[in-house]
Order: C-alpha cells, then sequence, then structure tokens
C-alpha cells in the first residue's frame, strides 16, 4: 500500500529530467560567454600594453602607425553627445505620447509599427540617408553634425522603447489617484510618473549610448574622417572617430604594429564595458529604492 | 483658502438645519445610462443624492456601481472605450458641460476598493491635492496635512514619519492615508468605493467612525460589499443589480423589509450575493 506522499517511478523521472534541463540551460549560456571572455581576454593580453596616458592623449603619428588615439576618442564623444542630444529629448516625449497620451487607435497602432520597423533599418541604410537627408539635402556637409543626427535617428527607437516601459511600469492605479484628485495628464506624468521612471530611463539611454559609441557605417559618410590632423572645433566641422580609426588601422594602413589595433579596440570595448556597468549600477540603485 | 471653506461650511450647517433645506439635492442623476464598447455596465438609473446625506449602495459584483462613480467625476474623459448617456447634474450643472474637468474632480473625494499609497512621502501624499490647487505656503500645508491626517485617524500611526513613504505603510494605514488625501481636497463629494475589501475589522470600524464624523460636513457616497455597513452608515441606499438601480429608500425601512421589490430583501438578507 503507498502512501499518497510516497515518492513514485514518475516523481524520479520527471526530478532526473528537471536536473538535466537544468544542465543543458547552464550549458548554453557558458557557450554564450565563452567567446565574450575570449574577445576580452585576447584584446587585454594584445593590446594592454599600448594602453597609457600617452595613448589616450596625443595624436597618431607617423601616418597612423604609431602614436595615440586623442582625435578619434574625443571625436567619438562629440558625435555621442549630439546624437544624446537629439535623440533623448525627441525620444522621451515620443515615449511620453505613447504611453500617456495616445489612445488605443490606428493612428498609435501606426506609430507603433514605424518605431519598431525604424529599430529593424540596418545601419549601412541609415548611413545613405543621413548622406541624403543631412549632407546633400540640408547642406550640412560631411560634419559631427550630421553624424550625429544620423546617429540620433538609428538609435531614437532604442529610447522610445526603453522610456516607454518604464513609464508603463508605473502601475495604472498611481496615475487614477491623480485624476481623482482633479491633476490632470500633465501634473500626474510631473508628480508621479516621472520621477519613478527616471532610472529605468537613464538606463535605456546608457545602453543608447554604448551602441553609438561602436557604430561605424551611419559615420563613415556623414561625418567621420579617415584622417585629420587637427582637432574639431565644433559641429560643423569633420572629425575622426574611435570606430572608424579602428577600422582604418586594422585594414587600411600598412606598416601598423599589431598591437595598435589592439590598442584601440580595447578603448573601444572599454567605453561600452564602462557604460554598460553604469546601467546595471543603475538598476541595482533602483531595486534597491523600490517605492511599492 | 481651505480654512474659510471649512468656516463657510460650518455655518452653513447651523443655518440649514430645517428640513427643507437639508433635503438640497447635491447630485441629480437622470437616465444615466454606461457602456464599455459594447458591454452595457449600467442603463437607466435615475436618482438624487442629498446634500450631506450619506447614500448607501449595495449589490452584487458586476453591478454597475463602480462605474456609477466613476461617471460622477467624468473619468470617462480619461478612457477612450467608456461611454456615457444620460445626464449627472452636480450642483444643478451639468456634469458633461462641466467647463474644467479638473475642477470639478477637486471638489469631489474618491476612495477606491485596494488602498492607493502614492510612491512620495506620507506628507507628500496629503499635500499633493493643496498643491494642486496652488497653495505654496509650508505653515499652511502643515496644517492641512496635519488636520486630514487627524480626521483619518491616521495622524498618532504616522507624526513621526511624515517623510517615509506612503506606498510602505501597511494596507489599513494606506487606505487611511487615500482617505485623507481625498479629504485634502475639501471635498463637497466623498465617494467610497468598497473600501473595507483590503482593510482589517478594527481598521474598517476606525473609518466607519470617522465617516459618521464627516456627514455633518460633506456629501458621501458609500458603495460597499458589506449589506451591514450601508446599515450602520446609510441615511438613503439604491440597490444595484445588474446594470439597474432596482430601488431606492430610507435605510432603515429597507432593513425593515419595507421594500418594493422582493429581491431587494432577498439580498439584503444574504440569500443570494
Amino acid at each position: 500500500m503507498s502512501h499518497i506522499y510516497s515518492i513514485t517511478p514518475l516523481n524520479e523521472l520527471n526530478h532526473r529530467k528537471d536536473k538535466l534541463l537544468r544542465l543543458l540551460f547552464l550549458m548554453m549560456i557558458v557557450t554564450l560567454i565563452v567567446p565574450v571572455l575570449i574577445i576580452l581576454g585576447t584584446l587585454i593580453y594584445k593590446g594592454g600594453s599600448m594602453i597609457s596616458m600617452e595613448f589616450l592623449f596625443t595624436f597618431p603619428k607617423n601616418g597612423m602607425t604609431a602614436g595615440g588615439i586623442f582625435p578619434a576618442l574625443l571625436g567619438t564623444i562629440w558625435l555621442v553627445a549630439v546624437a544624446l542630444l537629439v535623440s533623448v529629448p525627441l525620444g522621451v516625449a515620443a515615449a511620453i505620447y505613447l504611453s500617456e497620451y495616445a489612445l488605443d487607435n490606428w493612428l498609435t497602432r501606426l506609430i507603433n509599427i514605424c518605431i519598431i520597423n525604424l529599430a529593424g533599418v540596418p545601419s549601412i541604410v541609415h548611413a545613405l540617408h543621413g548622406f541624403g537627408a543631412f549632407v546633400i539635402f540640408a547642406k550640412m556637409g560631411t560634419s559631427i553634425l550630421a553624424a550625429g543626427l544620423t546617429l540620433a535617428i538609428m538609435t531614437m527607437p532604442v529610447v522610445i522603447v526603453a522610456t516607454k516601459e518604464s513609464l508603463q511600469s508605473v502601475p495604472h492605479a498611481f496615475r487614477v489617484a491623480c485624476w481623482n484628485m482633479g491633476a490632470t495628464r500633465w501634473q500626474t506624468i510631473r508628480r508621479v510618473v516621472l520621477p519613478n521612471a527616471t532610472s529605468g530611463i537613464l538606463t535605456g539611454i546608457i545602453l543608447e549610448v554604448s551602441r553609438t559609441v561602436g557604430e561605424t557605417a551611419p559615420i563613415m559618410f556623414t561625418g567621420a574622417a579617415f584622417f585629420l590632423p587637427f582637432l574639431p572645433e565644433g559641429i560643423f566641422d569633420q572629425t575622426m572617430a574611435l570606430s572608424l580609426h579602428l577600422f582604418v588601422v586594422a585594414t587600411q594602413v600598412p606598416g601598423v604594429p599589431d598591437a595598435l589595433p589592439y590598442g584601440v579596440a580595447l578603448v573601444l570595448i572599454g567605453m561600452v564595458l564602462i557604460l554598460n556597468s553604469l546601467s546595471i549600477a543603475f538598476r541595482i540603485y533602483l531595486r534597491n529604492k523600490k517605492k511599492w | 483658502m481651505v480654512g474659510t471653506r471649512a468656516a463657510t461650511q460650518s455655518q452653513q450647517a447651523q443655518t440649514m438645519t430645517s428640513s427643507t433645506q437639508a433635503h438640497r439635492k447635491k447630485l441629480e442623476v437622470k437616465d444615466l445610462s454606461i457602456r464599455y464598447g459594447d458591454f452595457t455596465a449600467l442603463s437607466g438609473v435615475t436618482l438624487d443624492i442629498r446634500e450631506r446625506e450619506i447614500f448607501g449602495v449595495i449589490g452584487p459584483a458586476n453591478s454597475g456601481k463602480t462605474s456609477f462613480l466613476t461617471a460622477i467625476n467624468r473619468m470617462d474623459a480619461m478612457s477612450a472605450d467608456m461611454h456615457v448617456n444620460g445626464q449627472i447634474l452636480f450642483d444643478g450643472v451639468d456634469a458633461a458641460k462641466w467647463r474644467n474637468l479638473y475642477s470639478l474632480r477637486r471638489r469631489i473625494g474618491v476612495v477606491f476598493p485596494l488602498p492607493v499609497g502614492l510612491p512620495m512621502t506620507i506628507y507628500d501624499n496629503v499635500a499633493m491635492a493643496p498643491r494642486l490647487a496652488g497653495i505654496k505656503e509650508k505653515a499652511e500645508l502643515d496644517l492641512i496635512v496635519e488636520r486630514c491626517l487627524t480626521r483619518a485617524a491616521l495622524w498618532d500611526e504616522v507624526k513621526d514619519r511624515l517623510t517615509s513613504l506612503g506606498s510602505l505603510l501597511s494596507g489599513g494605514q494606506q487606505q487611511r492615508l487615500t482617505i485623507s488625501r481625498a479629504l485634502s481636497q475639501d471635498p463637497e463629494l466623498l465617494m467610497l468605493d468598497e473600501f473595507s475589501i483590503a482593510v482589517d475589522p478594527v481598521t474598517t470600524m476606525r473609518i466607519e467612525d470617522v465617516l459618521q464624523e464627516l456627514r455633518s460636513e460633506m456629501t458621501i457616497i458609500l458603495v460597499t460589499n458589506l449589506v451591514q455597513q450601508a446599515h450602520r452608515l446609510a441615511d438613503r441606499t439604491a440597490f444595484f443589480l445588474n446594470g439597474r438601480c432596482v430601488e431606492i429608500g430610507e435605510t432603515e425601512a429597507m432593513f425593515n423589509g419595507q421594500v418594493q421589490d422582493p429581491m431587494t430583501l432577498d439580498y439584503i438578507e444574504g440569500r443570494f450575493g
């Protein structure tokens, strides 16, 4: 006579199956992590010796076969700054509209489809669009402004989606409570929704930055230069950029020492990693400050 | 501003002792119907709510009680698929033609079934409505916050931690916080929607005591799932069933069995629900 809580062969089988699946899923994630570790390890091993204050803060020398990467580093910062200044206000405003004001009708659905498609456009298409629209049509020439705007359009969907999601993670009951008190939609957004979505929005923006830093195609035609012996003085100048510089020293210039491209790649990846760590730190901060 | 309003109200309360004035209509609802898309939540409701009475609304789930409240403070304007037909006169003015809905909602306090502590400090929770109304002086806000928390029987429990988060209070405390927030609007009409659903019996009794005190100052609509709560508090009670108002009567008479529809008695005595 078996007790209803005794272990049956089926229980045993399920238990073993569960353990096996756990192992399988663990192996998959390990497989994913290994390439990342190999890339990082190789970069540090081969390019680590390049990293110095001099490398970061001096101009390239001898036809880019020696010297530092300062103009490229500074150019990347310029480009990211212009892209952010445009895409963050526009993207956050668009997300506020979609999350807080838009009614569920054909127009809203059309806008959402457009955003999804915008996110799916290949970067080379963005590059050509930026070249046509900003460089030629708007007569900006190849400049930081044109390249920054191209990057902004490309990364805007990321900002919109991240912002919309963090706005919608604020419970609807809070909004209803405010409306019932006689608050307008904007007063509700200002006082209750936005303050509780800020960390999520910041996380989204930082992820956007780390993506912008690495993009090469969109800036190649619109504002990034092969080599410039001077620093950009404003948004209408051309600039060098890290991502393009890496492509150039790795494939286009003869006689570059082996370690140099690895050093550039390490700086590029380092920037992305630092930004992503910041974003993770924000998320932890967000979890600890949970307000409901 | 709040102080002066309260003062004139108490003056009015003194002058309004004669029965004719006490029956002044605060709210006149005429042939009200509410529809969400194809679903009709409420139809053909006609009733009056008198100044400074507690008006109970009882009825089983899905009988249209919450929709009724939602229509009164015009929350249909915030949702695309809620459609209201018929007329609601608030102080004799058609709510559908109210020029500025926000000013209408400021005169109506609402308490929800589930407590909603806004994710800000206890102080800010209560000071929000006055701030929306343009009050900026700290001293005046302090007074309102203390008065409203005291009235909702919460002051003693939170007076030493007004800067901690309102959303982290216990359920019963949050519900009293919600009531203080509603009171901070200095409302003429207070609408409570099954406020005791997520609240322990002791807190429920404390809130009922609060309502007893408030009845001399404002009109209260008490939607409740507890028939006995309506019996304890309401002057008059309406029985809603399946989106219709079955009957309205003096609460005492109703609970003594003087009903027009036998369904009402069946519900009151718990034979269905």
